[in-house]
């Protein structure tokens, strides 16, 4: 009898005396890699500010290397820690609707549909004196544009505008330098600041742009049209972060969400939706638990009209209808958000849902819409659009009249399906390890998903401290984006940007237009899809006229060097290999004595030559 | 000694690109045909250029069958009227055969259906059944429908062996992004607008040359030796605009340049066999058609669409003898109108053949008609022929690589499965 009990006590004894790890459970974990041969130091250094950050800036590699490596990964770990650069600051301060909900900017700079409501009366006039000046003012010129009748004595020329300024300040106006006329433009009404503005010759106009301080050019594009301006203070925004922000991480990982929760700007009322939604909905949960952001972006406006949801009602609404209308469109189930909420936010396509569960997924969501979707009204549940007939969602059954829980409960469900797990992470990955990163690194990855409840931080930890991302393989084996790219020349090259549309511009030349991916799946993250010889040549290009300061509208500061490997460090962080060195001192001899070609435009020299070649060159291309 | 012959001449003919037109001699013997059956594409008399149109283009509303009733049935809201008096022509289908016709806003294809330079191929596409248009177009550029793993595209392996040194500009597509269709091993470019297709500083593009063709890195070694071997061949171009043919009128829009393009480099004769252009904006699931047939979204892009066919066929003029335009979408829309005057995605859609060579003035395939009971899935027109088909026979008898095997290694069919497009 005491004999028998002494087995289960040794039992007992033996347990406590083997190690905790040991006893935890009984799944093997993922195999771990064996001796991966690491970076050195020096190129961690370099690696975390080409992965976790847009690219260094002069001196940044210094700061990361003082701060130390760990330390400063946990600060961009919690950006709310980091105290922001003055310079973004002040750059994004004149950016307003930035600030803005989508209804305040649709009523402070109206869509051209909605001005033509204004003119005819169906609409109110917007309350602020100025603001309802401009736009009226917008209206009597861009009648035609609008559609609306044109008016004879609406329109006028550039001296007749003048002659309406007092005497002393219509020569400045007339001949003077673009700061002069900027000076007499800040002095007179608005509605006259309109007149001027818009009847001055366009080269002219143009140079006072350029030569006028950020408030009034902002002024300026409004009177060209309120929209636009919305759309302008979005892009703006977007470089402007990428390039000055200090929490750099937050910047890299709101690029890559709004990727992955694409919404297409151009999309009708989306125009007015995505500044809101990028801020709202995307860069507040980038580090916080994946099931938020997934319902964030679910009740965004911007998203519901993109993939066509707040359209999308039982498909029996109408049959009760005693007198159906012949005119008034059949209205019922659209299958767009369902599909792609599986397939591209959260499953991904191998993720094991069935057509069946599309369309059940979209009933789900019937009802989930927005309130005056074209004056930019926000989420609504709309009770008498929703199906509130049983549903079957990947084996689970969705009982019948649960209303607006239907959607809550589609978003816990996926949230939590090991396909999404493994599918997020690997996005990340591919982000930012490899285009095709080891599966053990993933499977880790989505263990650490499934194990915190998707906390996007603690799969970003385990992604950062595993040896594979410090793999002397992952060292430069991605290529930079488009975007990247430009980015990081602006950073390396520390660039003052006034105004960003050249750079903007060279951003559509390049494939990656801000906020203009058209299809929900967002741009490529493997970085071998940007490669090709238009882009590389626009690369190229862009490398040249930044170092030459052609860029319009940026200055740069290019070390006064002229020796390639002290440019490319400075600029990439590295040295150049001894045969680029070679061949670029060899050139560049070459060049200094080759004799200038009649009627050519003048070939770069000297620093300038020699750093659009580092920015231009196949190292540079790589981060 | 043949085929050095003819690589001679060209190389002489692409030296005398920036003198003046070739001349009719050299022209000649520089387009004299290769042996046919052969895989010596260096005969480069032979051109196709494709066209996708990408988010999945509603075939049903583009190449009506104005002549099933059930297709009036299933699109009360958005289907496109049959000519009548009360309706404006631009508003109601331009019959082609009494059973199918064309959007009004293809009209002006229609005088290539009589002069029998367009053949149309009805209920085709890839037998795969996703509806995701990321898999789709990706299953329909690289050719293997169903396989994820396929690296290259369709397009480049389609590529006849080149005898001697390719030309760089063999393979040329139009935009920012090298297709899908045009990954592989040949080399391909993609060329963004030849007027600008060249490095700003000559010294500097001497330099990046060198490093860029001495890099160690493979993708970009390889990206850098095709920019600047193609940089050098379209400088020539650029030293004179371009003046499309006479009654040439290519629309406003991005697909209508990139199509002036190809002509362009056709007509330059600096050696392109085959040609990318594509034309997004066909996911119309809401507000596909207004409230006429002649507005909406669809017409809006049909009317680039058909205006830029029309033109570029009229451009090329003689030298469309030598040239076949076949256009894809990724599958078809639903037979269904939805509940917000659009179409959700489909399967089947159709495809226009185009060209000298094309036995036009036909619609081809086996129409399986509209009703319940033959829709795929009971929603979409089913498929009875395949696109590879289609592909097939103008990749094997018009650029004259009969190795189809390589060129869509997991498809079943054979040559007793093309539609017969092609003249003899």
């Amino acid at each position: 009898m005491r004999t028998r009990s002494l087995p289960s006590a040794c039992l007992i004894v033996s347990l406590a005396l083997v190690p905790a790890f040991a006893r935890k459970k009984k799944a093997v974990p993922p195999a771990r890699p064996a001796a991966i041969v690491q970076m050195t130091n020096s190129e961690k250094t370099l690696h975390a500010l080409n992965r976790l950050a847009f690219g260094p800036r002069p001196g940044d590699l210094q700061t990361l290397d003082e701060t130390g490596l760990k330390k400063w990964i946990e600060e961009q770990l919690h950006p709310e820690s980091i105290p922001e650069n003055p310079d973004l600051e002040a750059k994004l301060l004149p950016l307003e609707t930035l600030r803005m909900s989508s209804l305040e900017m649709v009523r402070k700079y109206p869509p051209n549909n909605l001005v033509k409501q204004m003119v005819d009366g169906k609409v109110p006039w917007p309350e602020d004196p100025q603001t309802r000046t401009v736009i009226q003012k917008v209206a009597q010129r861009y009648r035609d544009k609008l559609g609306l009748a044109t008016d004879e004595k609406d329109q006028f020329t550039f001296d007749q505008a003048v002659a309406a300024v007092p005497q002393e300040q219509q020569e400045f106006l007339k001949g003077g330098t673009p700061e002069q006329k900027v000076a007499v433009l800040q002095s007179l009404p608005v509605a006259q600041q309109f007149d001027i503005v818009t009847t001055m010759p366009p080269d002219q106009r143009r140079k006072m742009f350029e030569a006028a301080p950020l408030s009034m050019r902002r002024r300026m594009q409004t009177f060209a049209g309120t929209q636009q301006v919305v759309n302008q203070d979005l892009a703006d925004g977007k470089l402007y972060r990428a390039v000055y922000s200090n929490r750099q991480l937050e910047e890299v990982l709101t690029d890559f969400w709004y990727n992955h929760f694409n919404v297409y700007l151009d999309k009708g009322a989306d125009r007015y939706m995505v500044t809101a939604y990028e801020r709202d909905a995307i860069r507040p949960f980038v580090l916080g638990k994946f099931k938020d952001l997934l319902l964030a972006t679910a009740q965004s406006p911007a998203m519901l009209f993109y993939l066509d949801n707040f359209q999308s009602v039982r498909s029996d609404i109408d049959a009760d209808n005693k007198k159906p209308d012949a005119k008034r469109a059949k209205r019922g189930l659209n299958e767009n958000y369902g599909r792609e909420l599986m397939e591209l936010h959260t499953l991904g396509v191998d993720g094991g849902y069935t057509q069946k569960d599309v369309t059940e997924v979209a009933r789900c969501f019937t009802g989930w819409t927005i309130r005056e979707p074209r004056r930019g009204g926000g989420f609504e549940f709309n009770e008498k659009q929703h199906d509130q007939g049983e549903k079957h969602v990947l084996g689970v059954t969705i009982p019948a009249n649960g209303g607006i829980e239907d959607g809550y409960k589609v978003i816990e469900i996926l949230s939590h399906q090991p396909a999404t797990a493994h599918f997020i992470s690997k996005s990340l990955a591919v982000r930012f390890v490899s285009d095709t990163p080891p599966e053990a690194l993933v499977g880790r990855m989505a263990e650490t998903f499934q194990k915190t409840d998707g906390d996007l931080r603690e799969v970003l930890r385990t992604m950062v401290y595993a040896p594979e991302f410090w793999a002397q393989d992952a060292y430069h084996a991605k290529i930079k984006s488009p975007f990247e790219m430009v980015i990081s020349a602006l950073r390396a090259t520390n660039a003052d940007i006034d105004f960003t549309n050249a750079v903007a511009n060279q951003l559509n030349q390049l494939g990656e237009p801000l906020y203009r991916k058209q299809e929900p799946t967002g741009y490529s993250n493997k970085s071998s899809e940007w490669m090709n010889s238009a882009a590389l040549l626009g690369r190229m290009n862009f490398a040249l006229n930044l170092a030459a300061n052609h860029v319009n509208g940026v200055k740069v500061e290019v070390p006064t060097t002229t020796d390639p490997d002290q440019m490319a460090r400075s600029l990439m962080g590295t040295e150049l290999t001894p045969a680029s060195l070679q061949i670029v001192q060899s050139g560049l001899t070459a060049e200094a004595a080759a004799t200038p070609v009649k009627g050519a435009p003048k070939p770069a020299s000297g620093p300038s030559l020699v750093a659009g070649l580092t920015l231009g060159s196949p190292d540079f291309q790589r981060r | 000694m043949a085929s050095s012959r003819r690589i001679f001449l060209r190389n002489s003919a692409l030296a005398m690109v920036g003198v003046g037109a070739a001349p009719v001699w050299l022209e000649r013997a520089l387009y004299a045909k290769g042996d046919t059956g052969s895989a010596a594409g260096g005969s480069g008399s032979k051109i196709l250029v494709t066209i996708f149109q990408r988010g999945a283009a509603d075939g049903l509303n583009i190449v009506i069958p104005h002549g099933d009733p059930e297709y009036y049935a299933m699109r009360p809201s958005i289907g496109i009227p049959r000519p009548s008096q009360s309706i404006a022509k631009e508003d109601s289908v331009v019959d082609l055969d009494g059973h199918f016709g064309l959007h009004p806003m293809l009209a002006g294809l229609r005088p290539l259906w009589d002069a029998r330079h367009l053949a149309i191929v009805q209920a085709v596409g890839s037998p795969d059944p996703t509806r995701s248009h990321f898999d789709a177009q990706d299953y329909m550029e690289s050719g293997t429908p169903g396989l994820k793993a396929t690296n290259d595209g369709w397009l480049n392996r389609a590529l006849p062996a080149a005898t001697g040194k390719p030309s760089p500009v063999r393979a040329v597509a139009l935009g920012p992004n090298l297709p899908r269709s045009l990954r592989g091993e040949n080399s391909a470019i993609a060329v963004d607008s030849l007027s600008t297709f060249q490095v700003k500083d000559s010294g500097a593009s001497a330099i990046l040359q060198s490093l860029y063709s001495g890099s160690h890195d493979e993708v970009l070694n390889g990206t850098g030796r095709e920019t600047f071997e193609a940089m050098s061949i379209l400088q020539n171009l650029q030293k004179q605009p371009y003046q499309p043919a006479a009654g040439a009128n290519y629309p406003k829009g991005r697909f209508a340049d990139n199509m002036r393009q190809i002509a362009q480099l056709i007509k330059a004769n600096v050696g392109v066999e085959v040609a990318f252009a594509d034309i997004g904006g066909w996911d119309h699931h809401v507000n596909e058609v207004g409230a006429k047939a002649s507005q909406g979204q669809l017409a809006n892009l049909l009317s680039e669409f058909g205006q830029t066919l029309a033109a570029f066929h009229r451009d090329l003029g003689d030298r469309m003898g030598d040239v076949v335009v076949a256009t894809m979408s990724e599958f078809g829309r639903t037979a269904r109108e939805n509940g917000n005057r659009g179409t959700d995605h489909g399967h089947a859609n159709c495809m226009f053949v185009m060209g000298g060579d094309v036995k036009g003035g036909h619609v081809y395939g086996r129409w399986p008609g509209l009703a319940k009971e033959q829709l795929y899935e009971g929603r979409d027109l089913d498929l009875t022929t395949d696109f590879r088909a289609v592909l097939g026979e103008l990749v094997s008898n018009h650029l004259g690589n009969r190795n189809l095997k390589a060129v869509f290694p997991n498809y079943d069919g054979t040559a007793i499965d093309f539609r017969g497009l092609l003249k003899a």
